[in-house]
């Protein structure tokens, strides 16, 4: 029910809202897929990303190379862009999954520095710091998303599916094993379960859903920046993520609506947004471990039994 | 000490820049490594104090907190010395080249090495051969047996914590001449120094010198032979460590 009001809201937003307010919900829209994809990781498989960038890079890398290289139409080169990136996901889970907890996090954010480094190095393919120019917004059914509203819509319809389907995963017998294993990885290995399968398949679903938002990052900014792959990038996702609270569904939409909240407002009247996040990050850390929504959840509750 | 800090690459380049303004007024190398040494070494003190010692045993939120102060370092390193990058002056008596068996060679360099090896002896002097190092180890293994039997325990994290950071504030401005202090400079740092502890293992200082080694030797001649791809091969030898032996060459436990 409170999904369907939140749903209706969204959809109601360019009836009232300016073409700014317009953006700047596709750009949390696209930001809630990449946080949703982090918290099937970290929330309910206990594993720590901090490299998680490196799939929204690459997903969007890939795209814009097929594009601007061989000239590939958006339609040929999103399902590459996307299956490559799974594949990468794959390789990488492989090599990360060989350690759980800290080591786990230093694997997935060595690989994805390596990743962000070859983006600014290999000039002659990634252009480095100048980034890749000249995309174009895909036009399905002959639709033309260059305007804000028609382009919120796209991001919309993609980023309720994904997350549609990333909370069905979670719901399902899998998404179950998969909370068994973060809680109780002996008994669950004890049980019959192959825990290391189990975290894998999710690491790899994690990176697809990755790689969609990556394809909805570069289809919105129609361009792409080495920053995009940067742990900057992925320790703001784990933000939203943990400010949302980890292991929760809404979480992450509340997360990522937060911090591009707080991103574009501040950025608005002062330039030092990584000091600020920096900040966020420390005060969040200390003072509110669980997370925004399990916080309001709990007062929530509290109200409700006290009336 | 099993903490998981994020801060290594932020206070390298912290320790680098305080390097360059120390320079301006004394300029003398030594002088400055030692000057931002102590001052990273104070600044890691009081993170370890005030902030990662309330997170106790919770690594996840060490891990957010300290990449949330190498951010608040990083910009404010931005913010206080400009964006443009720093050279810092190679000193006088180094300049000059040095022959060795045919080879010439940076004499700088060779300083460096020199000073490394003596720094990674020092410390393994003190870790293994002295009371100091047997309460450090002791206090790692089993905090609470330690603390019951005398060892002062917080106090000695603190001090280790500083000796730490001082190192590699210090190392900063010793990599100064080499690499310049610039913004971009922590973020590049802190791949290398991942991947040395990944490769060499965790909690061994011979793995930290063996890996440093590696990696060292690999990204050299990976950036001669194919520039543009030399951060992929710098992740060659860890992918085939972690194949093999995912606790390192010299880890005593898996990362």
């Amino acid at each position: 029910m409170r999904w369907i009001v939140a749903l209706v809201l969204a959809a109601a937003l360019p009836l009232v809202a300016g073409e700014y307010y317009i953006n700047l919900a596709s750009q949390i829209v696209i930001f809630a897929v990449f946080a949703a994809s982090i918290n099937l990781l970290l929330g309910y498989g206990g594993l720590p990303t901090l490299g998680h960038a490196a799939y929204l890079g690459v997903g969007a890398y890939v795209s814009a190379l097929l594009q601007l290289k061989l000239h590939y139409a958006n339609w040929l080169a999103a399902p590459i862009a996307v299956a490559a990136t799974t594949a990468m996901g794959c390789a990488f889970g492989l090599i990360a999954l060989r350690a759980t907890g800290l080591g786990f996090l230093m694997l997935t954010l060595a690989l994805s520095q390596v990743l962000w480094g070859t983006a600014y190095r290999w000039v002659s393919m990634t252009d480095g710091d100048n980034g890749l120019r000249g995309l174009a917004r895909p036009t399905p059914f002959g639709l033309d998303l260059n305007q804000a509203m028609p382009f919120y819509y796209f991001a919309l319809i993609i980023g309720v599916l994904s997350i549609w389907m990333m909370a069905r995963f979670v719901a399902s017998p899998f998404g179950v094993t998969l909370k068994g294993a973060r809680d109780q990885p002996r008994r669950m290995s004890a049980l019959g379960y192959d825990v290391w399968l189990i975290r894998w398949i999710t690491f790899i679903y994690a990176s697809f859903w990755g790689a969609v938002s990556g394809l909805l990052f570069v289809y919105y900014h129609k361009y792409i920046h080495p920053v995009s792959l940067s742990l900057a990038n992925s320790a703001e996702g784990l933000l939203a993520v943990i400010a949302g609270g980890s292991g929760t569904l809404a979480g992450p939409l509340v997360g990522a609506a937060i911090v591009l909240l707080l991103k574009n407002w501040v950025s608005a009247y002062i330039e030092r947004w990584n000091m600020l996040l920096g900040f966020v990050f420390v005060l969040i850390v200390v003072f509110m471990p669980e997370g925004v929504v399990p916080g309001f959840h709990r007062l929530w509750k509290r109200f409700v039994s006290k009336t | 000490m099993r903490i998981a800090n994020l801060t290594h690459g932020a206070l390298f380049m912290l320790g680098a820049y305080i390097g360059v303004s120390v320079m301006r007024y004394i300029p003398n190398l030594w002088v400055a490594a030692l000057v931002a040494g102590l001052a990273v070494a104070a600044f890691g003190g009081l993170l370890e104090r005030l902030i990662l010692r309330k997170l106790g045993g919770n690594v996840f939120g060490q891990v957010l907190v300290t990449l949330g102060v190498s951010f608040i370092i990083a910009d404010a390193c931005l913010l206080g010395w400009g964006g443009d990058p720093i050279p810092i002056q190679t000193p006088a008596i180094l300049q000059a080249p040095v022959r060795m068996a045919g080879f010439v060679f940076p004499a700088y360099r060779l300083a460096v090495v020199v000073i490394a090896v003596v720094v990674a002896i020092l410390l393994y002097l003190l870790m293994e051969r002295t009371r100091l190092g047997a309460m450090i180890r002791a206090g790692v293994d089993d905090p609470q047996m330690a603390s019951a039997v005398g060892i002062p325990v917080s106090r000695l994290f603190t001090t280790v914590f500083c000796l730490g950071a001082a190192l590699a504030g210090a190392g900063g401005v010793i990599g100064g001449p080499i690499m310049s202090a610039y913004p971009g400079l922590d973020a590049d740092m802190l791949p290398l120094a991942l991947i040395v502890v990944i490769l060499g293992g965790v909690g061994s200082l011979l793995g930290a010198f063996a890996g440093a080694f590696i990696t060292g030797f690999v990204y050299t001649f990976g950036v001669a032979l194919l520039p543009d791809l030399a951060y992929v091969i710098l992740f060659l030898p860890m992918i085939l460590v972690i194949a093999f032996r995912p606790r390192g060459l010299f880890g005593k436990f898996a990362a």
